[in-house]
């Protein structure tokens, strides 16, 4: 399997809420000849439905991993030729200035500036910069200079090389929700005896809005949620505040801010990881939320999961997630539907 | 009436762990029904067809949350120690030196790390105590995403009753007093026994869109301004009937339906009072947003000290309430 031949590309391509159709091509090639159909609708899901082998009997089975990523949208430029721009999704302030971006359809490079420290007052350092007070240079000296090389509604994103590192981890942007596309894209390369729909939403970021589409249209009977989530495992950090461990495997949420995960499924992936032998931790918090939300209200309900991999750094430039736990969530997903398939689900 | 409320309250049930109180409730409201079913969300659904000619036969639901607050087991440190999340509106002032009580019955002192200034007591700061002394002892009896309430009995106290809860066992009271008392209803109910109102309306809004209904009435508690320096823009009091409500933050009831509900309860000599809830929501706002809209309003019950383990209601403004929810469901509800 490996997580590095393709995840590569995954990582690089651009896709900010909104934007998301270079994410989407690139999901169509990789499981093009591995799924039975594949279709978009009018918000940019990408809906894959696994073989089945003519089974279509037993309950639908919905996976989402999201395909945006967190970023800017241009605005506007001003009369010396820098750049406007809005925050889309939550990006920490904090990250923000002294970034090097890439801008719009042709990735016109730009660099988002800071004051330098000889010119910042005692009572400046150390504080974060107003983002309202930052733009992004790209080297043009009038507005129309600036519009002649990028177009308000533009998107914005960092510019990271993706690549493995250190003691065998992989850093790159936008892996929340790359690499829970990625494990999507695994779990839906074999067959299963249960109807099992992968959608890549769009607009995660920004509010779990494409899920809400796509869950509206499958109406599933359960909802599994594949994320890049928190990882705070670093110094400073007490352990009841690290949320997961990288290394530890993927992570089962228990209850965050849009869902309470079904009690019957996380004894259920905690069972299946349990005969199975694959690692799993708690996801140990219940802030932030997830398309698993969307899933679990769609028309008369339904049962929803989430299965994570935790990512250090998520929401900045640069994440950082382990190809062993990416393994075994693709493994524990695999395993897991292939139990509801077998009637072994005690709802 | 009284044996609904000591059962009610008692049972164990946060938000997305009602398995307990659901049984508690289904076996009450059982031989009132034709059928009961649970959805996927958890929410009970109690169906009886209606006696009445089509012409005038609704399609109506009733909704009380029968899910509570509670708290959320995190993380469990090597001394055994259990650190927590709040499930629904659990102010850290209020848990602290409460005892709380999981699904299978084992017991939790809530402490707190060492605060100077209560104003930093969060969340954060706080664990529950199990007395276990290592966290191989602790997961032998609590794991990571077990929940528990607190431990509270019942009380009377003069003409009022206190327990955890009220909110809103109490409605969910109203709803199960309603069916036993209904003879001979035109319409077809179905009454719900919602899940996770606590963390945002959740069950009312699937259960509504699989029953479909013609008209919604919730019951919920509602808070009073009766008490020494109260919110002063409270209107509502114990002990001065069924509240009928015309807004809170999940929904203005249309004036039709609150109109009806006051010409009912007026015309049946039923004690009432209008209510205006400043903060929160109730699942009157999920019923009426349901698919093209439904007609919806809401009966409620006042309650001191709602969010706290001592949520205390009157027994005459409960009954009030049943007596108004049998009075509308026994003839044709024109809105």
């Amino acid at each position: 399997m490996g997580l590095t031949d393709y995840m590569q590309s995954l990582s690089e391509i651009r896709g900010v809420s909104g934007h998301e159709g270079l994410v989407r091509a690139k999901l169509r090639e990789l499981l093009a000849g591995h799924v039975d159909q594949m279709e978009s609708d009018t918000i940019g899901n990408l809906y894959a439905y696994a073989k089945s082998n003519g089974k279509t009997a037993g309950p639908k089975v919905m996976l989402a991993a999201h395909m945006d990523e967190v970023g800017f949208l241009v605005t506007g430029a001003d009369k010396d030729g820098m750049v406007h721009f809005a925050n889309v999704g939550g990006v920490d302030a904090k990250v923000v200035p002294a970034k090097v971006v890439r801008i719009g359809p042709n990735a016109v490079p730009g660099v988002i500036g800071t004051k330098a420290i000889h010119r910042q007052e005692p009572d400046e350092r150390g504080k974060p910069f107003d983002p309202k007070k930052l733009s992004i240079d790209i080297g043009a000296t009038t507005r129309a200079e600036a519009l002649k090389l990028v177009k308000p509604g533009d998107q914005v994103t960092w510019e990271i090389q993706y690549g493995p590192f250190g003691a065998g981890l992989v850093k790159g942007r936008a892996l929340d929700d790359r690499i829970g596309c990625a494990v999507l894209v695994e779990v839906l390369k074999q067959a299963y005896a249960v109807p099992v729909v992968g959608v890549f939403t769009v607009q995660e970021e920004i509010g779990t809005r494409g899920a809400a589409v796509a869950a509206n249209k499958l109406l599933p009977d359960i909802g599994i949620c594949l994320e890049g989530t928190v990882c705070a495992d670093i110094p400073g950090t007490e352990p009841e505040g690290q949320t997961t461990r990288i290394g530890r495997g993927p992570a089962i949420s228990l209850m965050d801010a849009g869902t309470i995960h079904h009690p019957a499924l996380v004894k259920h992936l905690v069972a299946v990881a349990e005969r199975e032998g694959i690692p799993y931790q708690y996801r140990e918090a219940t802030r932030g939320g997830n398309d698993a939300a969307r899933m679990s209200l769609a028309g008369a309900g339904a049962m929803a999961c989430a299965v994570s991999i935790p990512c250090r750094y998520i929401h900045s430039p640069v994440a950082v997630a382990s190809p062993s736990d990416f393994e075994n969530a693709v493994r524990l997903v695999r395993a897991f539907i292939e139990s509801i398939a077998r009637g072994e689900l005690k709802a | 009436m009284n044996d609904l409320i000591e059962s009610f309250t008692q049972a164990y049930g946060p938000s997305g762990h009602e398995d307990q109180v659901r049984e508690v409730i289904r076996k009450a409201v059982a031989p009132h029904c034709d059928r009961t079913e649970t959805d996927a969300l958890g929410n009970l659904i109690c169906y009886r067809q209606g006696s009445g000619e089509t012409a005038t036969r609704k399609r109506v639901m009733l909704a009380g949350h029968m899910d509570e607050i509670g708290i959320i087991v995190t993380h469990i440190d090597e001394k055994g120690f259990l650190r927590f999340a709040p499930v629904g509106g659990m102010p850290p002032a209020v848990l602290l030196g409460q005892r709380v009580v999981f699904a299978d019955g084992q017991v939790g002192a809530i402490g707190s790390e060492r605060i100077d200034d209560p104003k930093d007591l969060k969340h954060e700061k706080m664990f529950i105590d199990i007395g276990a002394t290592s966290r191989d002892e602790a997961r032998r009896h609590v794991e990571v995403g077990d929940v528990a309430t607190y431990q509270r009995p019942l009380s009377a106290m003069g003409g009022l009753l206190s327990s955890k809860s009220m909110d809103d066992r109490i409605g969910c009271v109203v709803v199960a007093e309603t069916l036993r008392r209904l003879k001979n209803c035109p319409h077809d109910v179905y009454a719900v026994f919602t899940t996770q109102e606590e963390v945002g309306l959740r069950g009312a809004k699937t259960a509504a869109y699989g029953v479909d209904p013609q008209f919604g009435l919730a019951y919920d508690v509602c808070p009073v301004g009766d008490t020494p320096k109260a919110q002063s823009i409270l209107n509502t009091a114990l002990g001065a009937g069924a509240a009928i409500k015309a807004k809170d933050n999940s929904v203005i009831v249309p004036p039709k339906v609150k109109n009806m509900l006051v010409r009912t309860a007026e015309a049946a000599g039923i004690k009432y009072q209008l209510e205006v809830l400043a903060a929160g929501g109730t699942d009157t706002g999920a019923i009426q947003l349901t698919k093209s809209g439904v007609f919806a309003g809401c009966i409620s019950i006042p309650t001191r000290y709602i969010h706290t383990p001592v949520e205390t209601v009157m027994l005459s403004d409960v009954e009030a309430c049943v007596q108004l929810s049998v009075r509308v469901l026994a003839g044709p509800i024109e809105v």
